[in-house]
C-alpha cells in the first residue's frame, strides 16, 4: 500500500470525455471512511458521469481512481463488490414483489444471507413487501430502489439523485440509513440538485471551475 | 509505441497527404494496364469464350471482399484494445468499400453465371458464402450507424467484426457442406481456370489496382471521417460554451 | 455462481408471471407454418419435402422475436447497470440471461414442434432427430442471438437491426440441423450432422459470453 494514499476513495486528476467533448478534467475527489460527499452542479456538469466513473461503469479518460491506495482498475471485480450504485432508474420489474427484488439483489451481490424485511422496513415499505412493483407510486418505487442499499453490505454508496420523488418522511429514512452507514465507516457519494439530508456533508461543485 | 505516433489525427493527415497521390496514381495505372490486358490482350478461354474476361473483375473482387474484411477486423481490434478514435474512423471508412467490392463480386458472379449456368443466380458454394459476407457487411454498417453516439456505434460494430472473424469460416464451412449435400459435384465453380501466364499478369494487375484503389478510397474516407468528428466536437463545444455564457 | 442461478430463477419467474409473451411466440411458431401451407399448397409430398426446413426457419425466427427484449428490457428499467456492477463476472451473468431465454422460449418451442411437424407431414422416422436437433441447436441460437441482442442495446430500430445482425450468424445452425433431419428421412447416418451441431454450440459457448459482456459494458457506460 502506498503511504501517501489515504484510506477510502481517492480519485486524482480524473477526466471524462463523452461524445468527443470533455465533461470534466483534472478533478480530485477524496473520501475517507465515514464521509458524505454531495456532488452539485448544473445539468450537464458531469455529476452523473463522475458517479459512473467512480462506479467503474465508465473508464476515466485520464487520472487514477484508488481505494485504500490500490488502483481500482487493477481489480475491477473487487471494486464492483465494494459498491452500491443507485442510478436514475429504479431497476424494478413490474411483476416482482419488493421482497423478491431485495432478495434477488442480495443474491446478485453475493450476500450470503439477507434480511429483505429489515431493508424494506428501513424505508417504510414493510407493509408493501408482497406487492408487485407495478402498483407502487413513484416515491415508493424510489424507496424500493434505495432499500437495495441495505440488501447486502458494501462500503461505498454511489447515489444519483436519490431524493427524486421522495417526500420528507422518506428523505428522513434515507438520512438515517446514510448516517448509520457512515457511522459504520461507510462512504457515500451522492449527486443531487435538491438538498441532501445528512450532517456535515462535504460539497463538491462541478462545472463551475472551468 | 510507434503506432501511437502515427495515430494522432495531425500525423495521420500528414502521412495520408504523402500516401494518397501514390495510391490513387498507382490504382489508376494498375487498373488501366490490367483492364487493357484483360479485355484485349489476354486470350479467350477455349471453353468459356469471351465471358472468361469477367474473371478479371470478379476474382480480385472476391479477394478484396475478404481483404477488406480482414482490415475491418483489425480496425475493430484496435478500437476495442486502444480505444483510438482513428481506429473507429477506419472501421467506418472501410466497411462500405468492402461491401462495394463484395457487391461487385456478386454482380459479376451473376453476370458470369448467366452464360455459364443459364441462370443469374445459382446457389454455388462460393457465391453463397460471399452473399453471407455481404450480409455481415450490411449488419456492420447498420450497427455502426444505429446509435446517437458514434463512439458506441464504432465499438459495437467492432465487436461484431470480431465475432464475424470467428463465424465467417464456420459459415463458409457450413455452406460448403450444404452445397455438397444438395448439388452434384459436376457443377463447375466460378474460379480462375488453370492459370496461364497471359492471364496471370492482368489478374495480378487488377488485384494490385483494386488494393491500391481500396487504400486510396479508405484514406479519403478516413480523412472525411476525422473532419466530421472535428465538426461534431466543435459543435458540442460551442453548445457547451453557449450554455455557460 | 449463485448470482447466475438467481438471475435465471428471476427471469423464469418473470416469464411465468407474464405468460403472454411466451404464448405469443408459441402462437407465431404455430401460425407461420400454416402460412407456408397456404403458400406452397396442401400436397402431402411437397409439404413433407420442405417440412424440416420450415420448422427450423420458423423456430429460428421465433427465437429471434424473443431475443429483442433480452437485454433491452434490462437497459430500459436500469437493471442492466446493476448486472454490470454485480461482483460476479458479467460473462457469467450474460450466459445466465441466455440460459433463461432458452428455458422460457426454446423449451416451449421444442415441446410444440412435433405438432407443427405433423401439420407439415414430416415423415415419422424423422421426429426423434428433429427433437434432438432442436435440443442441440437452439442453445446456439440463444447464445448467438444474445450477442446480437447485447450489441443492439440502445440502438435505434432495435428489432430489424437484431435480425440483420443475427440471421447471417444463424446459417450454420440451420444447415447442420436440417441436414441431420433430412439424413434421418433418407435413412442415412445423422450423427455427423448432430456432432457438428453440438460443435457449433461449444463454439458459441466460448465466444458469446465475452462478446455479450463487452457489448453490455459498452451499453452501460
Amino acid at each position: 500500500m502506498n503511504t501517501d494514499s489515504p484510506a477510502g476513495l481517492d480519485g486524482r486528476a480524473l477526466a471524462c470525455r463523452r461524445g468527443g467533448r470533455a465533461v470534466f478534467r483534472g478533478l480530485d475527489l477524496r473520501a475517507a471512511p465515514g464521509e458524505l460527499i454531495v456532488l452539485r452542479g448544473p445539468n450537464g456538469s458531469g455529476k452523473s458521469s463522475l458517479l459512473r466513473v467512480l462506479a467503474g461503469l465508465l473508464a476515466p479518460a485520464g487520472g487514477t481512481l484508488a481505494w485504500d491506495g490500490e488502483d481500482v482498475a487493477e481489480d475491477p471485480a473487487r471494486h464492483r463488490a465494494r459498491l452500491h450504485f443507485v442510478g436514475h432508474d429504479d431497476a424494478l420489474k413490474p411483476t416482482l414483489t419488493l421482497r423478491e427484488h431485495i432478495a434477488f439483489h442480495a443474491a446478485l451481490r453475493g450476500a450470503g444471507t439477507s434480511d429483505p424485511a429489515a431493508a424494506l422496513d428501513a424505508f417504510g415499505l414493510a407493509a408493501l413487501a408482497n406487492m408487485p412493483a407495478r402498483v407502487l407510486s413513484q416515491g415508493q418505487r424510489r424507496r424500493a430502489a434505495l432499500a437495495r442499499l441495505l440488501a447486502a453490505p458494501a462500503p461505498l454508496w454511489l447515489l444519483d439523485e436519490p431524493t427524486n420523488g421522495l417526500d420528507a418522511a422518506a428523505a428522513d429514512g434515507l438520512a438515517r440509513a446514510v448516517a448509520k452507514h457512515r457511522a459504520g465507516g461507510g462512504i457515500v457519494v451522492a449527486a443531487t440538485h435538491l438538498d441532501f439530508p445528512g450532517a456535515d456533508a462535504r460539497t463538491l461543485t462541478l462545472g463551475a471551475a472551468r | 509505441m510507434n503506432w501511437h505516433r502515427y495515430a494522432s489525427p495531425a500525423n495521420f493527415k500528414r502521412l495520408s497527404d504523402r500516401l494518397l497521390p501514390w495510391a490513387a496514381g498507382g490504382a489508376a495505372l494498375c487498373l488501366g494496364v490490367g483492364l487493357w490486358n484483360a479485355l484485349f490482350v489476354s486470350p479467350a478461354d477455349y471453353q468459356q469464350g469471351e465471358t472468361v474476361r469477367i474473371m478479371y473483375v470478379h476474382v480480385p473482387a472476391a479477394w478484396m471482399a475478404m481483404f477488406a474484411y480482414a482490415n475491418l477486423a483489425l480496425a475493430g481490434a484496435a478500437t476495442l484494445v486502444w480505444r483510438h478514435p482513428l481506429a473507429d474512423v477506419a472501421g467506418r471508412a472501410i466497411a462500405p468499400v468492402g461491401a462495394a467490392f463484395t457487391f461487385l463480386c456478386l454482380v459479376t458472379g451473376a453476370l458470369w453465371g448467366k452464360p455459364m449456368w443459364g441462370a443469374w443466380w445459382v446457389w454455388d458454394a462460393r457465391l453463397t458464402s460471399v452473399l453471407i459476407l455481404f450480409f455481415v457487411y450490411l449488419a456492420y454498417m447498420a450497427l455502426n450507424a444505429a446509435f446517437d453516439e458514434p463512439e458506441r456505434g464504432a465499438r459495437a460494430s467492432a465487436v461484431l467484426a470480431l465475432v464475424g472473424v470467428v463465424n465467417l469460416p464456420v459459415i463458409k464451412f457450413s455452406v460448403d457442406w450444404w452445397n455438397t449435400l444438395h448439388q452434384p459435384a459436376s457443377i463447375s465453380r466460378l474460379d480462375a481456370p488453370a492459370i496461364h501466364s497471359s492471364m496471370l499478369l492482368p489478374l495480378l494487375a487488377m488485384a494490385a489496382g483494386y488494393t491500391l484503389f481500396f487504400v486510396a478510397v479508405t484514406l479519403v474516407r478516413m480523412r472525411a471521417g476525422l473532419i466530421e468528428r472535428r465538426i461534431d466536437a466543435l459543435q458540442q463545444q460551442h453548445l457547451a460554451d453557449a450554455e455557460r455564457a | 455462481m449463485n448470482a447466475a442461478f438467481a438471475l435465471i430463477a428471476r427471469d423464469v419467474k418473470l416469464a411465468l408471471r407474464t405468460p403472454a409473451e411466451t404464448l405469443t411466440i408459441l402462437a407465431f411458431f404455430v401460425i407461420a407454418p400454416t402460412l407456408f401451407a397456404f403458400g406452397i399448397g396442401p400436397e402431402p409430398q411437397v409439404l413433407a419435402r420442405v417440412a424440416v426446413g420450415i420448422v427450423w426457419v420458423v423456430a429460428l425466427l421465433a427465437c429471434l422475436l424473443s431475443l429483442d427484449r433480452l437485454f433491452q428490457a434490462e437497459a430500459d428499467d436500469g437493471s442492466l447497470e446493476q448486472l454490470v456492477l454485480a461482483p460476479a463476472p458479467l460473462e457469467l451473468l450474460a450466459l445466465a440471461k441466455c440460459a433463461a431465454q432458452w428455458l422460457t422460449t426454446a423449451v416451449p418451442l421444442i415441446v410444440v414442434s412435433p405438432l407443427v411437424a405433423t401439420m407439415l407431414q414430416l415423415p415419422d422416422e424423422a421426429y426423434g432427430t428433429l427433437l434432438v436437433s432442436l435440443l442441440l441447436g437452439t442453445p446456439t441460437l440463444s447464445l448467438t442471438g444474445g450477442i446480437g441482442a447485447a450489441l443492439s442495446v440502445g440502438a435505434r430500430k432495435g428489432g430489424a437491426l437484431l435480425a440483420l445482425i443475427v440471421l447471417p450468424l444463424y446459417v450454420p445452425v440451420l444447415i447442420f440441423a436440417v441436414a441431420a433431419v433430412e439424413a434421418a428421412v433418407a435413412g442415412l447416418p445423422v450423427r455427423p450432422h448432430l456432432f457438428l451441431l453440438a460443435g457449433l454450440g461449444v463454439l458459441a459457448l466460448t465466444v458469446a459470453p465475452f462478446a455479450m459482456a463487452a457489448s453490455l459494458r459498452q451499453a452501460s457506460e
